[in-house]
């Protein structure tokens, strides 16, 4: 049931951000030599990931989901290692360091986002994508819904601590 | 046109009352109208959003399938892929399935499904597998209830029509498989003509690993060459024993309508398994040589392996006194049906005028006092009287199968009168009966044939629907009727499809399945060679002329998605890995030009097909299941160059190698 609404839900939003894409699709298809082309991409992108952070950078947005508070120590390099690892293995595949890719850059994503949001967003994106305003703006900005991959509080405070070393 | 029309249709009535002539008046319930006829759709309806309360496992039948309903709504959830390939999931067409269709014949694409049985605890189902036997090439297939996938198939050798099969014993101790044909045990090559007294007839027990699930055969009995045509293992008191039904006792080899039809009775043969496990258990039986695939499934390796095997242990009946019997049953019997207190043993004669009930009591004093009417091939018969409870009589035409209420009583199905009639088995007397559309089969209590029937609804499952339904041409759907039993009279609820010829059903509460129904694969359980765990570790690996792509899928883009370097000549092997984690997100891959079919892979599960490009260009593949709204952008390229050109092997993704880390 959720999973129904939630796909109509990002057909909708789909079909309202599509209008505004064709710009891009229409720069791609000139055919410069492949290192130009490629170089062209990666500003175009970096110029889209200035947008929405400008409009969207709000620490004290904690997000909806199961964490509602948590306090930040000093850097847990452990944590960090193993976050790392399941950042590898459940989010590369959409997630760049400093590139914008399938989602945002994960660089500076903490000096963004509240850490209540960031594991929010990793362990209940159907309803982030649903109801929290800044989530709603990425969607849209980025078309790919953010998937859930089924991470425990545990893995998602980790791939936090990791995400802190991006900074 | 129209005239003709009228012609066949006042025609088809008029043969479906003669039909249905055999019975007591009918109950025009398909024009009834008003109260009953809302009542009833209440009854079915199951609200947008809200589950039904049953599942019903329904025999593909010639299709090879087994398909999974909702009842009482009678909504098709899902088709479980056995003994058919299936290019709607890749089942029988990718590298992982294929080794599950293999047998000793080499892979065969198709099979007739017929009697799905659900594991048992204590003599309940208890939700954890169905088995199912194919008749044609003899096999019985395990499908688990957590992925409702297909996970093991063995052969049974020295079978043929493999058809008193599959249904199991109070603990899932064993699975049975036993042969309608009789054939040469072994094979060989003789006459057919010398067919009597020289053919056999097997009958398989398969072992089950309580943990597992796991099949073996334990053995296999030697039967004198009858055709075994049901089978039904005892309850409570009786559960040591297995019924079977047995036809052309004759031993007749050609127009077997007429020469398997000259005796006023065949026979059920009762087989006390617990003995013959005690036999085997002590070293008896005899290993003869078979050849007979076991194929299974390795849930950590996401794939089939089929292994051939060459010798099952055979046990010859004669060498296990007490442990086999005949009990003479009219008339050339089908249905062979235990009430679930074990004391009643119902022998469907479909060409007598009564039903034969035995008495399991009666059996064992008969077996104590000796009391035989002589012997066939050396297995005991037991007089008739002395084994026999009583008959029901004229109670419809052609009796086919029974189940049966907590209540006491039986539902036995009647082809040649189209109908089901219900009856109290102990004092053998006729209290309803229903007419269905038409000439029915097998039917279905969930539980009916356990020691714990579940009864509010019957299935009934019907070979004709003539003019049930809107018609397609000349091959029109096979049907299932759906009937409330809760009261004294069966009500008839609903009308709905069938794929293939529905031969029997397993139902079970919903409660039993629907919570360990298995969501997603791990990726950390993943150990597919060819699995990768993440983009990083897609790539493209050339060997000679194979060439191996360790590819990914993720909401919405393949990695690598170019790929530039394969030459015609070359064999493709696509290993796509889906790296979702989330609840029902399957992605899909087809290639343009495989000569095979779309693989459709859950999330975390590693999948392969392979491609043999024939012509130069660039070719492109895409996602076939819509996954997101960037489905559509979800493709990618392969460029085939000629043979023996030098283009250098390449893959990349965002014009990179993939997975490249900038962290």
């Amino acid at each position: 049931m959720k999973l129904k609404i939630f796909t109509l839900l990002t057909l909708a939003l789909f079909v309202l951000s599509s209008c505004g894409s064709d710009k891009k699709k229409d720069s791609e298809t000139t055919t410069p030599a492949r290192k130009e082309r490629a170089a062209k991409k990666t500003v175009e992108k970096k110029e889209a990931v200035k947008v929405v952070e400008e409009i969207k950078s709000d620490l004290s947005d904690k997000g909806v989901g199961p964490i509602k508070d948590i306090t930040i120590g000093d850097l847990d390099d452990a944590l960090a290692a193993k976050g790392k690892e399941i950042f590898k293995g459940k989010c590369t595949a959409c997630h760049k360091n400093k590139k914008r890719y399938i989602g945002p850059a994960m660089s500076g994503v903490t000096k963004r986002r509240s850490p209540e949001w960031v594991m929010n967003m990793m362990l209940n994106p159907e309803q982030m994508l649903a109801e929290n305003p800044t989530a709603m703006a990425l969607l849209k900005e980025y078309s790919a819904p953010m998937a859930n991959q089924n991470l425990t509080n545990d893995d998602a405070r980790a791939v936090l601590e990791f995400l802190r070393t991006l900074n | 046109m129209k005239m003709k029309l009228f012609i066949k249709s006042v025609f088809t009535i008029a043969i479906a009352s003669l039909v249905s002539c055999g019975g007591p008046a009918e109950k025009k319930e398909s024009t009834s109208k008003g109260a009953l006829a809302g009542s009833a759709a209440e009854k079915v309806y199951v609200k947008p959003g809200e589950h039904d309360s049953h599942y019903a496992f329904i025999s593909g039948g010639f299709s090879g399938q087994l398909s999974v309903y909702g009842m009482p709504s009678g909504r098709l959830f899902r088709v479980i892929p056995v003994f058919s390939q299936d290019p709607e999931k890749g089942y029988g067409y990718s590298e992982e399935t294929k080794p599950m269709l293999n047998t000793s014949h080499g892979l065969i694409p198709w099979g007739d499904s017929h009697h799905p049985d659900i594991s048992q605890t204590n003599g309940s189902v208890d939700g954890r597998w169905v088995f199912i036997n194919e008749n044609n090439t003899p096999r019985i297939a395990r499908i688990s209830l957590e992925t409702f996938e297909t996970e093991e198939i063995i052969e049974i050798p020295n079978s043929a029509g493999n058809h008193s099969s599959s249904y199991v014993t109070e603990n899932s101790e064993y699975v049975v498989a036993g042969t309608r044909f009789a054939v040469p045990f072994p094979q060989r090559d003789m006459p057919i003509s010398e067919m009597k007294g020289n053919f056999k007839g097997a009958l398989t027990f398969l072992s089950v690993d309580p943990e597992k699930g796991d099949m073996d055969i334990a053995f296999q009995i030697k039967m004198p060459g009858f055709n075994y045509d049901k089978a039904h293992p005892g309850r409570n008191a009786s559960s040591d024993w297995f019924f079977f039904t047995t036809y052309n006792t004759e031993e007749a080899n050609t127009l077997m309508e007429v020469n398997a039809s000259q005796n006023d009775k065949d026979f059920i043969a009762a087989v006390n398994w617990k003995k013959v496990e005690e036999y085997v258990a002590n070293g008896g039986g005899k290993k003869e040589p078979a050849r007979y695939a076991h194929n299974k499934w390795h849930e950590e390796k996401h794939m089939a392996i089929s292994e051939m095997k060459d010798e099952v242990l055979v046990v010859d009946p004669r060498d296990v006194p007490g442990a086999f019997y005949f009990l003479p049953t009219a008339k050339s019997p089908h249905g062979c049906d235990v009430d679930p207190t074990g004391e009643y043993i119902v022998g469907s004669g479909k060409l007598a005028a009564a039903m034969t009930i035995h008495s399991y009591s009666k059996m064992v004093k008969a077996i104590e006092n000796k009391d035989f009417a002589g012997d066939a091939y050396g297995i005991p018969i037991i007089n008739f009287e002395a084994v026999n409870y009583g008959v029901l009589n004229q109670p419809g035409l052609g009796p086919l199968h029974t189940e049966f209420d907590s209540r006491g009583n039986a539902y036995t199905t009647f082809f040649i009168s189209s109908e089901v009639v219900k009856w109290n088995v102990k004092d053998l007397t006729v209290i309803d009966r229903h007419p269905v559309y038409y000439s029915v089969g097998h039917l279905m209590i969930p539980g009916g044939n356990s020691r714990t029937p579940d009864d509010k609804y019957l299935v009934a499952m019907n070979k004709i629907t003539k003019d049930r339904y809107l018609p397609t041409g000349p091959e029109v759907c096979q049907s299932a009727q759906l009937f409330d039993i809760s009261g004294d009279k069966m009500e008839l609820l609903l009308d709905f499809p069938t794929i293939g010829e529905p031969h029997y059903a397993a139902g079970i509460a919903a409660e039993k399945i629907k919570a360990k129904s298995k969501k997603i694969f791990r990726l950390e359980d993943n150990e597919h060679p060819y699995a990768v765990k993440n983009e990083a570790e897609t790539k493209v690996v050339r060997e000679g002329n194979n060439v191996h792509i360790y590819m990914s899928m993720i909401r919405s883009h393949f990695s690598p998605d170019n790929i530039e370097g394969v030459k015609v000549g070359d064999k493709v092997y696509f290993h796509v890995t889906n790296l979702e984690q989330d609840y029902d997100v399957p992605h899909g891959i087809a290639m343009i030009g495989a000569q095979t079919s779309e693989l459709l892979i859950m999330p975390g599960r590693t999948t392969t097909f392979t491609w043999e490009p024939k012509q130069v260009g660039v070719w492109p593949f895409y996602c076939t299941d819509f996954c997101s709204a960037l489905h559509q952008e979800m493709q990618g390229y392969v460029r085939v160059s000629a043979k023996g050109s030098n283009v250098p092997l390449k893959y990349t993704l965002d014009d990179e190698v993939p997975g490249e880390d900038d962290f």
